[in-house]
């Protein structure tokens, strides 16, 4: 159509470069630059935000491997992992049930599903912080069952990011699930397949790309997830979100603070280059 | 009446990234002419319709309405109406609404607006439905709001691109009858693009045969359909049969050549430009059968016979070829001819085609 | 026993508690709102009281008060950029670079948002802008945009172009088309585009927290800094006023995007 012409792009460009290009280079820059005396940094080159990753200095001066960062860094891979999984697991059958209910149901289910998503964020953590502590139903039924405290512990972070994240996973495997012709579970049974047999070998392989758009959707926001470490991890438990933002907070380290965005951010684009390789090996074969 | 020259197409080229859509294409439309591009699916005559529209710009030529050049001007600086294939007839308006919507952006001023506005409706018999939204018509009745809607503006040329194709085949029928009609009431200049070789060779003053990007002939639809300039033509509207043949001599628009069942014809020819080898297109209803076969007499085969109702097909092989033969069945039990059968088959020297190779 | 194919013991079963666990906080919250009593979870009597604390409560009102600023400012930059944008991407036949642009607009969508939030305020440290709320109205502005311009583009992608090329053969500039046929066939688009802006706006944390300096704490941030602090029924007076709140946005959206659905 005549009239609209890359000018309509303009503002776009502008606003992201703005805000988030051109800072995410500077990103790069403050992570190699030097610490400043009082917060913030001075420009200048070292690698030593990064070597701070590793190792520490001890008191004579020598480096010393050490692990504290990297426990971080591994507790957000896992408890990103754990998320992502527990999502999958739990997507699945909600969402297969949800697509084979009639068209009124399903659209009233799929409503429910989404509609805790718009509750603010910060609210629904709170909302377990009242009903994993000690007092709370969460909390006395997992001591009725044996266990101690229940809050400030991963378990307790992993409730909690599960359910800030999966609408992300229903709403993909649920359209997933949607475009599957039922005649499919039809020739799986029909071929002598169990129903636990269709599902392995049929249901599971053509939801596939739904699962993966939502382990997507879920990983990403989960690694750098800060409410829940800070609220019901109770402080103790860091993430690297919350290490960055302790960086940045107290304007104690931005150099290393900003080292460690730019491990997560190079851990987003591994995570978005397979995806997008999958993708690509995909469209090769159909 | 004099008549004024409408579209001026000149030397029109169209391409798209490497693809050549549209290759040095000119011609002419007269006011007040019923003109259809007619072609298969990627032939171009939708992209030049949008040209004159001006959704699309010319990569070469001009193109000129009634004398101005409009090639570059963008489609709401010309007085051109476009009937769309899907309709576009805008969903959050009222039938009268979309038929003002043209006139408000011209300036028309409320009175005249609504009085030509009643006027359309009553044109297309749509009076009762005004306040109606466009999702409760039904096709026939979206196509009639269309035309009300591209004609309402006065405009000095009016496109339709395939507006029929929507409709169930008793509906197109009578819609031909009625965008016809309406043409000649209005009095304005038509182009009409389709892909339908009935509706052209129905409703046309002329055709233009497009095929891969070129013109390929331009004319009325007798012309069109009983003298095909070219193979491409005799081809593409209605059925017939190719036969290679060698030119022996040529006198004007006719030809003298020797026929592969042993016998020379003279018949008309188009683009032929001396001896040599050569196609003859003979039409399947231009043959004769049996002993009403006098002319040009050959012997052959039934090898396929299928009843049409007021048409049967016939397969007769000769001499190695099968030519297709079709044979109006003028009476209830019009004696046919049974599969197998041995018969004479013979056709008018002056129903036969000389085409280029 | 239930033979049919389609059917899975045990998933309705997981769906049905499912749907009980995403409704739990929710429920939990809004119950103990109402409480008489202090302590949070030890119920002791009904009462409204805490509602009548959290609506005299000064620092709430405010944080509320700039949360809306920023909120309504950056929902019209950010729609009316994506607004833009998409038209452009979805408009222009042989774009160049429409991958990239498309990537860039979605860029915020693409880092996690702490990325975001450090990028921001290094930035805004760097050009020393000092006032609290052009920080939170640019950073907000950005990370709505790709919400904003999601639902638009779909909309624009099911809307035939025919329409704007009718308005157009019927003598309507691009500016008249735009504003007579387009905005209004994809008004429903627009309108879920902003309602997500706004809700994400509101909802955002992370950012804002970084972001914070005196008299500019949003909402959010005002409500953190009260967990901090324990738990009490008044904030759950708050967060179910909340709650009440953007279940009434979610759902006018969602209902709004699913009748621009049905009508095509």
């Amino acid at each position: 159509m005549r009239g609209f012409r890359f000018w309509g792009l303009v503002p776009a460009w502008v606003l992201m470069a703005v805000t988030l290009i051109v800072p995410v280079m500077i990103v790069v820059l403050v992570s190699v630059s030097l610490r400043g005396p009082y917060g913030g940094f001075d420009w200048g080159f070292t690698l030593e935000p990064y070597r701070e990753i590793l190792f520490s200095t001890g008191w004579t001066d020598e480096l010393e491997f050490d692990p504290k960062y990297l426990i971080i860094i591994g507790r957000t891979i896992a408890l990103a992992a754990a998320t992502t999984v527990i999502c999958m697991a739990l997507a699945l059958p909600v969402a297969y049930v949800i697509a084979t209910r009639g068209p009124r149901t399903k659209l009233v289910l799929l409503y429910l599903v989404t509609l805790p998503f718009w509750v603010s964020m910060i609210v629904r953590v709170y909302a377990w912080l009242i009903i994993l502590g000690n007092d709370g139903i969460g909390g006395r039924l997992w001591q009725a069952l044996g266990g101690g405290g229940l809050l400030f512990t991963p378990g307790a972070m992993l409730i909690g990011m599960v359910y800030s994240y999966i609408p992300l996973m229903i709403l993909p495997v649920y359209a997933a699930i949607e475009k599957l012709d039922p005649a499919l579970l039809e020739a799986g049974a029909d071929l002598y397949g169990s129903r636990w047999t269709t599902a392995r070998r049929v249901i599971v392989p053509l939801t596939w790309p739904g699962l993966a758009a939502g382990a997507i959707l879920v990983f990403v926001p989960a690694l750098g997830t800060v409410l829940e470490p800070m609220l019901l991890g109770g402080g103790k438990q860091m993430m690297m979100g919350t290490l960055i933002q302790t960086q940045f907070g107290g304007g104690r380290n931005w150099p290393f603070g900003a080292a460690i965005a730019i491990v997560m951010m190079v851990m987003v684009v591994i995570v978005l280059l397979i995806n997008a390789r999958r993708a690509i090996r995909k469209e090769g074969r159909a | 009446m004099a008549r004024g020259k409408a579209v001026e197409v000149y030397n029109v080229t169209k391409r798209f990234g490497d693809y050549q859509a549209l290759d040095q294409v000119s011609f002419t439309i007269e006011e007040n002419e019923f003109f259809t591009l007619l072609g298969p699916s990627g032939c171009g005559k939708t992209t030049l319709l949008r040209m004159i529209a001006g959704f699309e710009t010319p990569s070469e030529g001009s193109i000129s309405l009634f004398g101005a050049e409009i090639a570059n001007l963008p489609p709401h600086k010309r007085r051109v109406n476009t009937v769309f294939q899907s309709y576009a007839l805008f969903p959050h308006m009222t039938l009268a609404q979309n038929i003002a919507f043209g006139l408000e952006n011209l300036g028309w001023d409320k009175a005249r607006r609504t009085a030509r506005v009643a006027e359309m409706l009553e044109l297309v018999h749509m009076t009762p439905f005004a306040g109606r939204r466009p999702a409760q018509l039904s096709g026939g009745q979206r196509q009639r709001i269309a035309l009300a809607r591209a004609l309402a503006p006065e405009p000095q040329v009016l496109l339709l691109d395939e507006p029929l194709s929507a409709l169930d085949l008793k509906l197109r029928q009578a819609m031909r009858d009625e965008l016809r009609s309406l043409q000649r009431k209005t009095g304005i200049t038509f182009i009409f693009v389709t892909h339908d070789q009935d509706e052209a060779l129905d409703m046309s003053d002329r055709i233009c045969v497009l095929g891969q990007g070129q013109i390929q002939q331009i004319g009325t639809p007798t012309e069109i359909y009983e003298e095909p300039a070219n193979r491409f033509v005799a081809d593409f509207i209605g059925e017939t049969n190719f036969m290679q043949v060698q030119v022996l001599s040529l006198e004007g628009d006719t030809a003298d050549v020797r026929t592969p069942f042993g016998f020379d014809i003279i018949a008309g020819q188009k683009g032929i430009t001396g001896p040599g080898p050569a196609t003859l297109s003979v039409r399947p209803e231009k043959f004769v059968l049996g002993d009403q076969a006098t002319e040009n007499v050959l012997s052959g085969r039934i090898v396929s016979r299928n009843y049409m109702g007021g048409y049967t097909h016939y397969g007769i092989e000769t001499q190695g070829a099968v030519l297709r033969v079709s044979r109006r069945n003028s009476t209830a039990n019009a004696q046919g001819f049974e599969l197998g059968r041995e018969v004479s088959i013979g056709f008018p020297a002056a129903a036969a085609r000389v085409l280029g190779a | 026993m239930n033979t049919d194919i389609r059917h899975y013991p045990g998933a309705r079963l997981i769906t049905w508690v499912f749907f009980a666990w995403l409704y739990l906080p929710i429920a939990v919250v809004i119950w103990f709102s109402f409480n008489e009593n202090r302590l949070v979870s030890v119920w002791t009597g009904f009462s409204t009281q805490w509602y009548d604390a959290a609506l005299s409560n000064r620092a709430l009102l405010d944080a509320l008060r700039v949360s809306l600023i920023v909120a309504v400012i950056a929902t019209v930059v950010a729609t009316v950029v994506a607004l833009m944008a998409a038209m452009v991407l979805t408009r222009t036949p042989g774009l160049k670079f429409r991958r990239l642009s498309e990537t860039v607009v979605n860029l915020p969508l693409l880092l996690p948002e702490i990325v975001v939030a450090v990028a921001v305020l290094i930035l805004v440290s760097q050009l020393g802008v000092t006032n609290g709320m052009v920080k939170l109205v640019l950073a907000h502005s950005a990370f709505c945009t790709p919400f904003a311009f999601l639902p638009i583009r779909a909309r624009l992608q099911g809307m035939s172009a025919d329409f704007e090329e009718a308005a157009q053969d019927l003598y309507a500039t691009p500016w008249t088309a735009f504003r007579r046929v387009t905005l209004p066939l994809i008004a429903p688009g627009v309108f879920a585009g902003a309602m997500l802006a706004f809700a994400m706006s509101m909802d955002d944390f992370i950012t804002s927290n970084m972001l914070n300096s005196g008299g500019t704490t949003t909402l959010p941030v005002y409500i953190f800094s009260l967990i901090k602090q324990g738990t009490t029924p008044e904030l759950n007076a708050i967060s179910t006023l909340l709650i009440v709140a953007s279940l009434i946005i979610a759902t006018l959206a969602l209902s709004l995007s699913a009748r621009a659905m049905r009508r095509g």
